[in-house]
């Protein structure tokens, strides 16, 4: 088949390419509507280590009261230390949705984990990852199509699970490495969210250009494989 | 600073709204997951991390340079009876040992232990210590970076003389809260029962006159206004005094 022939036929997918990418699309909407629930628990972003309410914000992001709580009483100064660190009680509750958002973005982070390793050693022996998705010229899809899906699927995403991974307790202890390589458990979970914000708006931009260039179509090539 | 107190009663409004999180009193010898979809995904984490990470790694510990603000939430004052804690008996009991400068406060440690006891502070502060600069994560995003100076929670069970049938240590507290963890955390060099943080005795609002600091999960397993240990060979998800009934992961080192 020449290229020009293989660019107007729609894509057909193996069924396992149509189970994996609506799984991973499941997940990876489940991982952004969850950890956008985390994040409105304390929307605000730090650089390192550490970062409260109590120390300044790298950024603060007006979602809910939450950003800029001001209902704190201050209880200790530590002169016992050089640099006096103060510590102060909160007063008010604030909105928190923790208890079911964390543990359905860790649910989903697994379902995302192991999809996504299917998908992987299943792309690499029928070799689907070189011949579609590697940039390259030529095949079904253009450079630049095969920049964005490598960009998210190789890069972006598995950065996603090592920031998410920099932040759990048991797992910096066990391979601290990754605190380094973060620089900081505050800046792995900053990185996490423009992360968040890149896939967003990869994901925005791949359902438009789906809707754009043929929905229908595009659709039951991913559904049905024809 | 353990959070979940923070929004308990808004956590039961959720409750009530999320069928999905509804859970019935049980007790079994793991972890439990109810047939719940959102508990099985915690099971999940946690027996993953037992089975592949390297057992009892230290966290990373920093210099006196490095320690910062520090918020106190959830449970500031087991005397306040606004606070989601509040249980009117433990803040008589809790008012009348803060005036008694703790001295009469004692730490009960039953169960599966050779000799149940009740360690004074002084008791507790002349068996080996421990001072280390650590980073408490709270599960609400935020961070921050305190040291803490207790006894190592092993030493105490040692004195106490754990049976071989242990597997869990539940912390039971005068704001009412019950929670526990296993004895791989519990024996955990850097799992300490914490009397003193930033060189001074531990403030009533980060939970004197002893807390606990298990530095390998969140900060809602570090808690505070200790009562007394029990140790178990069966888990117990403590009714509505523990998290798992307020929709909170009982395993919380992610």
């Amino acid at each position: 088949m020449s290229n020009a022939i293989e660019s107007t036929v729609p894509q057909r997918h193996a069924l396992w390419v149509r189970v994996s990418h609506w799984v991973l699309a499941f997940s990876v909407f489940t991982l952004a509507y969850s950890g956008f629930y985390i994040l409105l628990v304390h929307p605000r972003l730090y650089w390192g280590e550490v970062g409260n309410d109590l120390t300044p914000a790298l950024l603060e992001l007006p979602l809910n009261d939450n950003h800029r709580p001001e209902a704190w009483q201050q209880t200790v100064t530590f002169d016992t230390l050089a640099n006096t660190p103060i510590s102060a009680s909160r007063t008010e509750d604030i909105f928190n949705a923790n208890g079911w958002a964390r543990s359905l973005h860790f649910l989903a982070g697994w379902i995302f984990v192991v999809a996504g390793a299917f998908y992987f050693a299943f792309g690499v022996v029928t070799r689907h990852l070189w011949r579609d998705l590697w940039p390259r010229r030529g095949g079904s899809y253009s450079l630049l199509q095969r920049c964005a899906y490598t960009g998210v699927a190789f890069v972006l995403l598995p950065f996603m699970v090592l920031a998410g991974l920099a932040m759990s307790p048991q797992v910096v202890a066990a391979f601290p490495i990754l605190l380094h390589v973060f620089g900081g458990h505050q800046s792995a979970r900053t990185l996490h969210f423009f992360g968040f914000v890149a896939i967003t708006a990869f994901a925005v931009g791949h359902v438009a250009m789906v809707v754009l260039t043929g929905f229908g179509r595009h659709m039951r090539a991913m559904i049905v494989g024809r | 600073m353990n959070k979940r107190f923070t929004t308990r009663r808004a956590v039961m409004k959720g409750l009530a709204s999320s069928a999905a999180i509804t859970l019935a009193g049980c007790s079994t010898t793991e972890p439990p997951t109810y047939g719940n979809v959102l508990r099985m995904g915690d099971w999940l984490t946690y027996n993953a991390h037992r089975l592949l990470l390297p057992r009892q790694s230290l966290a990373r510990e920093y210099d006196l340079r490095d320690i910062s603000a520090a918020p106190a939430i959830g449970t500031t004052d087991p005397t306040d009876p606004s606070q989601g804690g509040f249980m009117q008996e433990f803040a008589e009991d809790y008012a009348r040992l803060l005036n008694g400068g703790f001295a009469d406060w004692r730490l009960t440690v039953e169960g599966s232990v050779a000799k149940p006891s009740g360690f004074s502070l002084e008791d507790l502060k002349r068996m080996r210590s421990r001072t280390q600069i650590t980073r408490h994560a709270c599960e609400e995003g935020w961070s921050a970076i305190m040291e803490w100076t207790g006894v190592p929670l092993r030493a105490v069970l040692e004195a106490a003389g754990v049976l071989p049938d242990a597997r869990f240590v539940q912390f039971h507290c005068y704001d009412a809260f019950i929670d526990g963890i296993d004895m791989l955390d519990a024996l955990h060099p850097q799992t300490i029962l914490a009397y003193g943080m930033n060189g001074r005795e531990l403030p009533i609002a980060h939970g004197a006159p002893l807390r606990v600091r298990v530095e390998t999960q969140l900060g809602y397993k570090s808690m505070k206004f200790l009562r007394g240990l029990v140790v178990t060979s069966e888990f117990d998800d403590n009714g509505p005094y523990g998290q798992i009934q307020n929709g909170w992961s009982w395993y919380a080192g992610i």
